[in-house]
């Protein structure tokens, strides 16, 4: 690791309490430049409330967060999105009435001069821009101007992803990305995160498969329970000390586990 | 990049020819045929023409106008998954206001007696702007505390009668300014029925406002992380549909030339079936201006079909309410399609 690289986030006591559930308890977190994490964990150990908290989708109940060299706290996903954090969320963050091009420029719509609400729409050029965001992941979408919620899972997953590749500017945060692809989409997916690795674009993967984090990225973050329980570079363990940070069980009882 | 097949496939080419039709076809077909049914009938029941009669489908639209304005201003928040119930009593109350202002010098038990004939601008704009402000305490009281927009906007069904009533302890406004008299005169009313429909339309379909809107009702959690100012744009939409309220009651006011506390009594109730019918979606995401004003139409078409064929008004209550249930069954069968 070049420690000489420029934190790019980094949070500290991140704190998030549900009524009663502590769901994150204390997160000190850290990302550099250029840098490809990975954040593995069971169901329920917070990833995704990790994810909302860095994204303004909620306030964390305590604990601090720095981007970009200041510290931060977002008091919307319009401030995190300002400040350059591009995230697809785990539940499909996607308008199914709308068209693809409405979907990606949602939030941030293409106008002819500004008139607030009352702006004009430049259809034109969303839907081109779209074509040209979507022609990189080379996922086959027949009708760009169709409701979204008439297409596959894989087709939304990749229009939710091109939105996120086409805007992140100083990160992007993909949650379980490829959870509910086939295997040529989950191979696309792959590929669109490695395109963002060449361009240095630094990123977040929340995923399940082991492999696929091996694979991708530079560093792993294990959670459980609501705390990072392990910081390891991916190119010096294996599956099994991921698995036995994951779980908490140390032997080596997981020989035969097939998520490795 | 393993393939680097196009995006775009044929698929695009290949839509059926039930797709290429306009989007509203169907329910424009639902019109026509109660027109033809009415048509047939009346050439064997009274031996008239029930369409072929201008005068008569002029009289249709202008009953409709006042309807339509509402049915705008709550077609769009039902778009935005939103419903709101109190049109018909903020029509009701601004209604009053204006026409309070709009009463003439001479008569001594104005509510306002000092007041000397004001120029018609002030009492429109002042019915426009009580709209507009209930409008908007509407969408605060939704935005702000996220109670269901059904029960906020049955307070305000109540609340907005209860004022009309005491702001005039009760009484009838009469004796307006013959100037007043020129909004619901002649074809005014159904011009300002097209202007409305006409700036909403483009309003909802190329601006983004509607983009908003639209997104909103599809999805909320997907508009908020989008960045979209949800309860700012919540408000809006609902201070809009209150300025429409208004504007609806300057016509009423202006046609009646009298205004009382329970004018546009239930008004809203046939505002959301017109719109319903119109094919809007109850569950938010869908529902165009062209759709709301054929729901209009078909109301319309209906009342004066079975006043043309001399049948029982209750009858027609009967009708309106099978067409609401099997408008709303149909967008059911095809949200259930979508989400499949
Ligand atoms: N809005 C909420 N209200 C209450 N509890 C919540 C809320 N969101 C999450 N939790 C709780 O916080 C804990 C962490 O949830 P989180 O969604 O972050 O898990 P996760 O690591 O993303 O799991 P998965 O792998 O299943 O996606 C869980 O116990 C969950 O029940
Ligand atoms: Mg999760």
């Amino acid at each position: 690791m070049n420690d000489a690289r420029k934190i790019v986030l980094r949070t500290q006591g991140l704190c998030k309490n549900y009524g009663g559930v502590q769901a994150l308890k204390g997160a000190d977190f850290e990302l550099r430049e250029g840098e490809h994490i990975a954040i593995v964990g069971d169901n329920g150990a917070g990833k995704s409330t990790f994810v909302r908290q860095i994204t303004g989708v909620e306030q964390p109940s305590s604990g601090q967060m720095f981007f970009d060299g200041k510290e931060v706290s977002f008091k919307s996903p319009l401030d995190a999105r300002e400040a350059g954090i591009e995230a697809v969320f785990q539940n499909l963050a996607l308008a199914n009435d709308l068209d693809v091009p409405a979907n990606i420029f949602l939030g941030r719509e293409e106008v002819y001069f500004n008139l607030g609400p009352f702006s004009f729409l430049n259809e034109k050029k969303m839907l081109a821009k779209a074509k040209e965001g979507l022609e990189k992941t080379a996922v086959k979408i027949p009708n760009l101007r169709n409701a979204i919620g008439k297409m596959s899972g894989g087709q939304r997953q990749c229009v939710a992803i091109s939105r996120s590749a086409a805007f992140a500017s100083k990160l992007i945060i993909m949650d379980e990305p490829t959870a509910a692809l086939g295997v040529q989409e989950t191979t696309q997916v792959e590929n669109i995160i490695r395109r963002l690795k060449k361009q240095g674009v630094p990123l977040i993967l929340i995923s399940h498969n082991l492999r696929q984090v091996f694979n991708l990225v530079d560093r792993i973050f294990v959670f459980r329970r609501g705390e990072i329980v392990g910081v390891v570079d991916a190119d010096k363990t294996d599956g099994n000390e991921i698995v036995s940070l994951i779980t908490g069980v140390k032997t080596g009882v997981h020989e035969n586990a097939s998520y490795i | 990049m393993i393939n680097s097949s196009s995006t775009l496939g044929s698929a695009e080419t290949q839509k059926s020819l039930l797709q290429r039709l306009p989007k509203d076809t169907g329910i424009l077909l639902v019109l026509v045929g109660i027109a033809a049914i009415f048509e047939v009938l009346g050439w064997f029941v009274v031996e008239q023409t029930f369409i072929f009669n201008g005068q008569r489908l002029f009289i249709m639209i202008l009953q409709m106008a006042i309807i339509g304005i509402l049915a705008i201003g709550v077609g769009q928040i039902i778009i935005m998954a939103g419903i709101d119930l109190s049109g018909g009593s903020i029509l009701g109350f601004a209604g009053i206001v204006a026409a309070s202002l709009a009463q003439s010098s001479e008569y001594a038990r104005a509510v306002y007696p000092g007041l000397t004939d004001l120029p018609i601008i002030f009492p429109v704009l002042a019915g426009i702007a009580v709209g507009a402000l209930l409008g908007f305490v509407n969408g605060s009281v939704i935005a702000i505390t996220a109670i269901p927009p059904f029960i906020a906007t049955l307070g305000m069904l109540v609340a907005a009668r209860g004022l009309a009533r005491w702001y005039t302890s009760g009484k009838q406004v009469s004796f307006l300014t013959e100037d007043f008299a020129i909004f619901g005169s002649g074809a005014w009313p159904v011009i300002t029925f097209l202007i409305v429909a006409g700036v909403f339309h483009v309003l909802l379909k190329y601006t983004v406002y509607g983009r908003r809107t639209y997104a909103i009702g599809s999805n909320e959690d997907a508009a908020r992380v989008a960045g979209i100012a949800v309860k700012r744009h919540k408000i809006l939409v609902y201070t809009m549909a209150g300025a429409l309220y208004g504007i609806a009651s300057i016509v009423q006011t202006s046609r009646a030339m009298t205004a009382q506390s329970g004018t546009g009594l239930m008004l809203e109730l046939d505002a959301i079936s017109a719109v319903v019918i119109g094919g809007t979606s109850l569950f938010g995401g869908r529902g165009r201006i062209m759709g709301t004003i054929i729901g209009v139409l078909i109301l319309g078409t209906l009342t004066s079909g079975f006043t043309f064929l001399g049948i029982d008004v209750y009858y027609i209550n009967i009708v309106k309410g099978v067409l609401i249930v099997a408008a709303v069954v149909a967008d059911t069968y095809r949200q259930k399609r979508v989400a499949a």
